[in-house]
């Protein structure tokens, strides 16, 4: 328990899913509410809160303070796409680190249920005469024209490309994937689907961009997650049960892409990654064998299979034979997204770099329940916000 | 003979349709945006490049729901034209899995987008297989 450490001192997350009574305010609060009792402290103790939400009017932070505390803290609202949960988590790390708090609160929260294909909502219409716009010089709208610009097709793309380098990849391949994290949902309360599909149930569902069926797409939902962030030097004058609770973060880290040939053309959500998780196995002393459990993420089918490469879970090329061999299943060597994923656990975009925090949190502090892989001591969370910003955190128990 | 446009500006039309990518003198990385600089060396000057006409399929998908406006299916794909890759549609193609692969040969091909009101077309691009 080094004074420099910083640790998750509570956690929480709200059921994801449909909430049609509860507005974003709500969600915030109750996951707020919630780590801050999880904690054993109150909003008096926090000195520093970077909260994260994309899609509603901005200024979520001080909205949140003024139904559970306003003690006039420094409010960092942080967007990252889909990495701005994790982002937020970053901010707070990096304050306490610095020497600012002891304790600090990061938060995520996002009304997503309903919201269709995060396609960038309705195509343009075209002008009445054409004239050159914008950084191409387009004289109309490109979505659909010059390729595509909706998630499920990006994401499309970027499994395919790992299959034209590598081979071995096909829809089937793709699909499995997807029924291992619905069939891990079915042991998860909180996570929006809880019930098993087939093979055949998922490569017979809608098409959405192939190879990616409706369920081989994150589930749009309501949900909220926030952590409460302690240094080591605080959690020292803490009881023992909070210090028994607390887990580690034993890296955390924030990176972009690095420019590469095609990466302006194709999102390459490979190379940061890959920079993410070799700086954060590097800072925590931590190999991928070691990980008891990886949250990783999913937002696609196709994305969960180049990420055991990225995150290094398996050699350079060797995602399909390492899905194949069942070691991402929970009764596997290196279970990934336990939680279901963001396929069926659900994608409120800005809570689920904490959520996933969240989830490998609870299973070392041994309070997964009916999901609890047993013995867990290290685990790795990751998340991409495409444009692009990955985050990973390594987590350790305590000892 | 109506008159065109390219539909976007790095498309150069006529007798040798072909697309152009802004090429940083100081390191080769091309780009087919504006640019204020280069994203990976920093420099500031751009020369014009022309980008091979052929290319292969490095990654695609076969769109079936897009935004509305959009009809679909259509197949995006990203294509390597000798080392510069492109995003663009497939055409002249079935949009099944059993029609495209990865891997496949193409070449750039014109497409029209549509007629404004001053009776001016505007004319995209894609890449079909080439035979």
């Amino acid at each position: 328990m080094a004074s420099d450490d910083v640790w998750i001192l509570g956690i929480s997350m709200t059921r994801f899913g449909k909430h049609p009574d509860a507005d974003l305010i709500d969600l915030a609060a109750e996951a707020t509410m919630n780590a801050i009792a999880d904690a054993g402290i109150t909003m008096r103790e926090i000195g520093v809160l970077a909260a994260g939400n994309l899609r509603g009017g901005g200024g979520i932070g001080q909205a949140l303070q003024k139904q559970v505390g306003q003690t006039g803290i420094p409010v960092y609202n942080v967007a990252n796409a889909c990495a701005t949960g994790a982002t937020a988590i970053r901010v707070v790390h990096m304050a306490l680190r610095a020497g600012e708090a002891d304790f600090g609160l990061a938060v995520g929260v996002e009304k997503l249920a309903g919201a269709g294909l995060l396609a960038g909502g309705e195509r343009a219409g075209d002008s009445a005469a054409w004239a050159p716009q914008g950084r191409f010089g387009a004289v109309g709208p490109l979505d659909g024209r010059i390729g595509t610009e909706t998630m499920p097709g990006v994401f499309a793309q970027i499994g395919m490309e790992y299959g034209h380098r590598y081979g071995g990849t096909s829809f089937e391949l793709f699909a499995r994937i997807s029924e291992k994290n619905h069939a891990h949902s079915t042991l998860n309360p909180l996570a929006s689907y809880q019930r098993r599909f087939t093979l055949d149930e998922i490569m017979n569902d809608v098409m959405i961009s192939y190879p990616n069926t409706r369920p081989m797409c994150s589930a749009n939902c309501d949900g909220a997650a926030a952590a409460v962030l302690v240094t080591g030097a605080a959690l020292k004058t803490l009881a023992p049960e909070q210090r028994r609770r607390a887990v580690k973060i034993s890296a955390s880290v924030l990176t972009t892409d690095p420019w590469e040939e095609a990466c302006q053309v194709l999102p390459n959500v490979n190379t940061l990654t890959r920079n993410a998780a070799r700086r954060a196995y590097d800072t925590a002393g931590v190999d991928p064998e070691d990980l008891d459990l990886v949250e990783l993420h999913d937002c696609f089918a196709t994305a969960e299979l180049v990420h055991y490469d990225n995150l290094m879970l398996c050699p350079e090329g060797g995602a399909v034979d390492f899905f194949n061999s069942g070691a991402t299943w929970r009764d596997g060597s290196t279970p990934v997204n336990v939680s279901g994923g963001l396929e069926s656990k659900g994608h409120p975009i800005s809570a689920t770099g904490i959520a996933n925090i969240w989830e490998v949190a609870t299973h070392l502090r041994g309070e997964a329940g009916d999901r609890q892989i047993p013995g867990a001591r290290v685990g790795l969370a990751h998340v991409i916000g495409l444009g692009s910003a990955c985050g990973v955190h390594i987590l350790e128990r305590a000892a | 003979m109506p008159q065109t446009v390219p539909f976007v500006d790095y498309l150069v039309l006529g007798e040798r349709p072909h697309l152009v990518a802004r090429e940083c003198t100081a390191c080769g990385a091309r780009f087919f945006d504006r640019r204020n600089a280069c994203a990976s060396c920093f420099g500031t000057s751009f020369t014009q490049v022309d980008v091979s006409t052929e290319g292969e399929v490095r990654a695609f998908t076969i769109v079936a729901h897009a935004a509305p406006g959009v009809p679909v299916p259509f197949v995006s794909a990203t294509v390597d034209c000798a080392g510069t890759s492109v995003r663009a549609n497939l055409i002249n193609v079935a949009p099944t899995p059993e029609a495209v692969r990865l891997g496949m040969k193409v070449r750039l091909a014109l497409t029209p987008v549509g007629v404004d009101q001053a009776g001016t077309e505007a004319i995209s691009f894609g890449f079909e297989p080439r035979p």
